[in-house]
């Protein structure tokens, strides 16, 4: 539900004006209207529905971060491998789609099947596929099921080989090198001043991410790296580059979730830190987190009661969106859906 | 890496007659009030200046504050250079909400500014381009207003309530 | 033996003429339809259809056509009223005419005349003039994007097109696809290889490998397949067709992969002959060979459509002008040095 109106001339785009609010559910108003923090929780999957983990988890940081609450090792450990395991599946799906507008149908078939293997994973871990509702303000909902490490660790053995497939398949093909190499070229001191982050930011050569820049959670324990974008086919900050980025960091995601299963502590209650009623008292706090698109960064105004006096979701694809008209001027249309594919934007969050 | 009172003496040497309150809650950082018609000038030096070179705003948020009956703007900047970050809080009378727009500045304020008029009602002087964004182009009050009545009929239409 | 065979053949009424053809088109695109949907299955890794009919949905086709037929007709309010309603058939007609002079097997051809190869090429010309009727005449500014790309990637396409037929009739010295066919019978090449044009010279390899993007081309498969790209055009110059009338494009696309496949195998493939010489020849054999091959050809396009992504219209046009034609024509030349010197 993006609306895109275009002046051409002839095949190439002159201007480029989007439109957006078909998906407004109001988000921010209902989270005012909720008489505790936690029960805006369900919200926030709703509002990114394709990395709902990751909405969640910076959802509840935040609201962590303002209570100053401490949340039990077993809690960090799962919040992190479930949050990487969301990371991979909106990579997968993210990757697909940009496939498949291109008009490559078959790997976003076989990217599906990969990201069926981690829904399986999740509906036995939460009981839902797509809009969890697993997270707590303190701890989780519920505990994992008992083949929780079986199951993330078999996951891990049999993705790794697909990424390399999918590199064979579809990233160094020489027609999406065409398509997408050299096109929405997106340079860094733009990219800031509009705001990116994540794999478009990475994309354009800049080494950012929250999770070792401002890191939350226990991000700091783990080892990994941060690919970025390097011109590698094309200029630097192009649609493969960004496209690359997502590839590569779904091996960094399969590093995290190896060390977090080896340090997760097999007992504790996941529960127990989560406190009974929620009393904001006041002030104001931002807090960001990395989410697969971006950096989503929740802000939270409270006023010593129950309910959110303000909470306002800064959602990576909105910023992203309003990018659009600076890097596609002069392409052709075909470009314009290479380019909104790279970006990977999600309308449940651009218009919350 | 600055700290919100180093900023503070900062501004205040830059601007010598405006006034800076930090604004210090019981959680959460402390925020530096600026006044709305110098926030333009300071976003600019706070942006520019090589001690502090905040290059990216990464949000801006419009809020209502019946009590006080102002309306308010936090602005959340962040430098990838120097690793700090600020908070900013600029406070407006509800009657006349008009704020300078910081567009300019960091391009990203355009789509926030709007979300902020739309949502809020605040007027953000000299956006090239302040109109709705997420409601329709022709709906009638600001939703995340505390006094919000939601409009009956939407062109002819009954809206749900 | 041939001779006596084509002479009773002709004098059959006219209607058995016109229907054979028809018959091969319509059953050929009911499989074909049902084939795409299985390989596209496969390919991806699931199954395709399979409900219809109880083994692996082989009736999808025909439910498909039946759901067609009963859709309402629609005609957009400021459409060119005939056009909109001729360009489908003009479409279809001229894919079909073509299939006259294509020699199914050594006993029946529609049309044997002398000048085969020019008449085929001649009438798939008319293709692109129906695409830019129905582009024109939907009243819409997506078809009219559509149909303007449409007509450039043909008409662009079509040089070297003619030049790798031109450079197989170089080696044939004629246009009559009978006696093309004719000259690659037995199995002379290295004693046991069938004399089939492929064969004989190295450089037609080249030639068929330019021909077949070229049809792909022609036909708008991906690669090249801009014009109705759903995800760019909604469907290019089909847009506001609908029901029947949609289907009929459906059936024109169709037609014209199978006579473009049954061109390269008359070309290079040897049409009708059996690969084995004379075991499992004759004029039955002869058709059931020549099918085999334009359907391996069109399984191999279909393969390919679910393989690879699809190229901008600008990379498109620089592939055929850039690339193909100059290719071609040098190919063609040095086909004939050969054909000179051995």
């Amino acid at each position: 539900m993006l609306r895109l109106e275009l002046v051409l001339d002839g095949e190439i785009i002159k201007k480029v004006k989007p439109h957006i609010g078909y998906l407004h559910r109001c988000f921010e108003k209902y989270a005012e209207e909720m008489d505790d923090y936690a029960k805006v929780i369900p919200y926030t999957d709703r509002m990114d529905y394709v990395s709902a983990m990751n909405q969640e988890h910076g959802y509840v940081v935040a609201v962590e971060r303002m209570l100053e609450l401490e949340v039990p090792e077993r809690v960090e450990h799962i919040r992190v491998i479930v949050a990487e395991m969301q990371r991979i599946a909106s990579h997968l799906l993210g990757i697909g789609a940009f496939g498949l507008d291109l008009g490559a149908f078959t790997p976003f078939l076989y990217l599906f099947t990969e990201r069926e293997k981690i829904l399986d994973i999740f509906e036995k871990v939460s009981g839902a596929r797509l809009l969890y509702n697993y997270m707590a303000v303190g701890g989780l909902m519920r505990d994992v099921h008992p083949e929780f490490k079986e199951d993330v660790a078999d996951f891990v053995k049999t993705f790794r080989p697909k990424i390399k497939e999918l590199d064979n398949l579809l990233s160094y093909n020489k027609i999406f090198i065409n398509r997408t190499a050299n096109i929405g070229v997106l340079p860094v001191e733009v990219a800031l001043n509009y705001a990116a982050s994540g794999p478009v930011l990475r994309g354009s050569g800049l080494k950012w991410d929250l999770r070792k820049d401002d890191p939350y959670s226990i991000y700091d324990r783990f080892e990994f790296d941060i690919p970025v974008g390097s011109g590698e086919v094309g200029t630097l900050g192009d649609c493969w580059d960004r496209y690359i980025v997502r590839v590569r960091e779904m091996e960094q995601s399969l590093r995290i979730i190896e060390q977090a299963l080896e340090s997760m502590p097999d007992e504790g209650d996941v529960m127990e830190a989560i406190p009974k009623r929620i009393r904001m008292k006041e002030g104001e706090i931002y807090v960001r987190t990395e989410s697969p698109r971006g950096e989503l960064g929740y802000f939270i105004a409270g006023d010593n009661s129950a309910s959110p006096f303000r909470v306002k979701a800064r959602a990576p694809s909105f910023v992203h969106l309003s990018m659009l008209p600076a890097i596609s001027r002069g392409s052709l249309i075909a470009d314009m859906v290479a380019i909104i594919g790279s970006i990977d934007i999600v309308l449940g969050e651009v218009d919350r | 890496m600055k700290s919100v009172e180093e900023i503070l003496e900062y501004l205040s040497e830059t601007f010598p007659e405006t006034e800076f309150e930090a604004l210090l809650g019981d959680v959460g950082p402390a925020r530096i009030k600026v006044p709305a018609p110098v926030i333009k000038d300071v976003a600019k030096f706070l942006r520019d200046d090589g001690r502090l070179l905040f290059n990216t705003l990464m949000c801006l948020s419009g809020l209502h504050y019946p009590k006080e009956e102002e309306m308010g703007v936090a602005y959340h900047i962040h430098s990838t250079k120097l690793g700090h970050s600020l908070a900013l809080n600029v406070r407006v009378p509800e009657e006349k909400a008009e704020v300078p727009t910081v567009e300019s500045i960091w391009k990203t304020a355009d789509w926030h500014e709007r979300e902020a008029y739309d949502m809020v009602g605040i007027t953000f002087t000299g956006h090239p381009d302040l109109r709705r964004i997420l409601c329709p182009y022709d709906w009638e009050g600001h939703p995340l207003r505390k006094d919000y009545e939601q409009q009956e009929f939407y062109r002819g239409v009954t809206t749900n309530e | 033996m041939n001779s006596l065979f084509l002479t009773n053949i002709l004098n059959l009424p006219l209607l058995v003429h016109l229907a054979l053809p028809l018959t091969i088109i319509l059953v050929y695109a009911l499989v074909a339809i049902w084939g795409e949907r299985k390989v596209a299955g496969f390919i991806q890794d699931r199954l395709g259809p399979m409900r219809v009919g109880g083994w692996h949905g082989w009736a999808q086709s025909i439910a498909d056509l039946l759901k067609l037929i009963q859709k309402e007709d629609i005609v957009p309010t400021n459409a060119s009223r005939f056009l909109f309603k001729f360009a489908p058939f003009m479409m279809f007609a001229a894919s079909y005419a073509a299939f006259a002079v294509i020699p199914f097997s050594s006993g029946y051809i529609g049309s044997n005349i002398n000048i085969g190869v020019f008449y085929l090429l001649a009438v798939t010309s008319v293709l692109t003039l129906s695409i830019i009727m129905a582009a024109w005449a939907s009243n819409n500014k997506w078809s009219l994007l559509g149909g303007m790309r449409s007509a450039a990637q043909m008409v662009s396409y079509e040089v070297p097109t003619i030049a790798t037929v031109l450079t197989v009739i170089v080696v044939a010295g004629s246009l009559n696809l009978m006696t093309v066919t004719e000259m690659q019978s037995g199995n002379d090449i290295l004693g046991f290889l069938p004399n089939w044009f492929i064969f004989q010279n190295p450089f037609l390899i080249v030639a068929f490998v330019i021909f077949f993007i070229s049809i792909l081309a022609e036909s708008h498969r991906v690669p090249f397949d801009l014009p109705e790209s759903e995800s760019e055009l909604v469907a290019g110059y089909q847009t506001e067709y609908s029901g029947m009338r949609w289907a009929m494009f459906m059936l024109a696309e169709y037609a014209d992969m199978l006579l473009l496949s049954l061109l390269g195998a008359v070309l290079f493939f040897g049409g009708w002959n059996s690969p084995f010489g004379d075991f499992m020849g004759g004029p039955v054999w002869g058709f059931f060979w020549f099918m085999l091959k334009g359907l391996l050809l069109v399984f191999v396009m279909m393969w390919i459509r679910w393989t690879l992504p699809r190229y901008r219209v600008d990379q498109l046009m620089h592939i055929c002008w850039s690339v193909l034609i100059p290719l071609s024509f040098i190919n063609l030349v040095l086909v004939a040095l050969w054909e000179l010197i051995f």
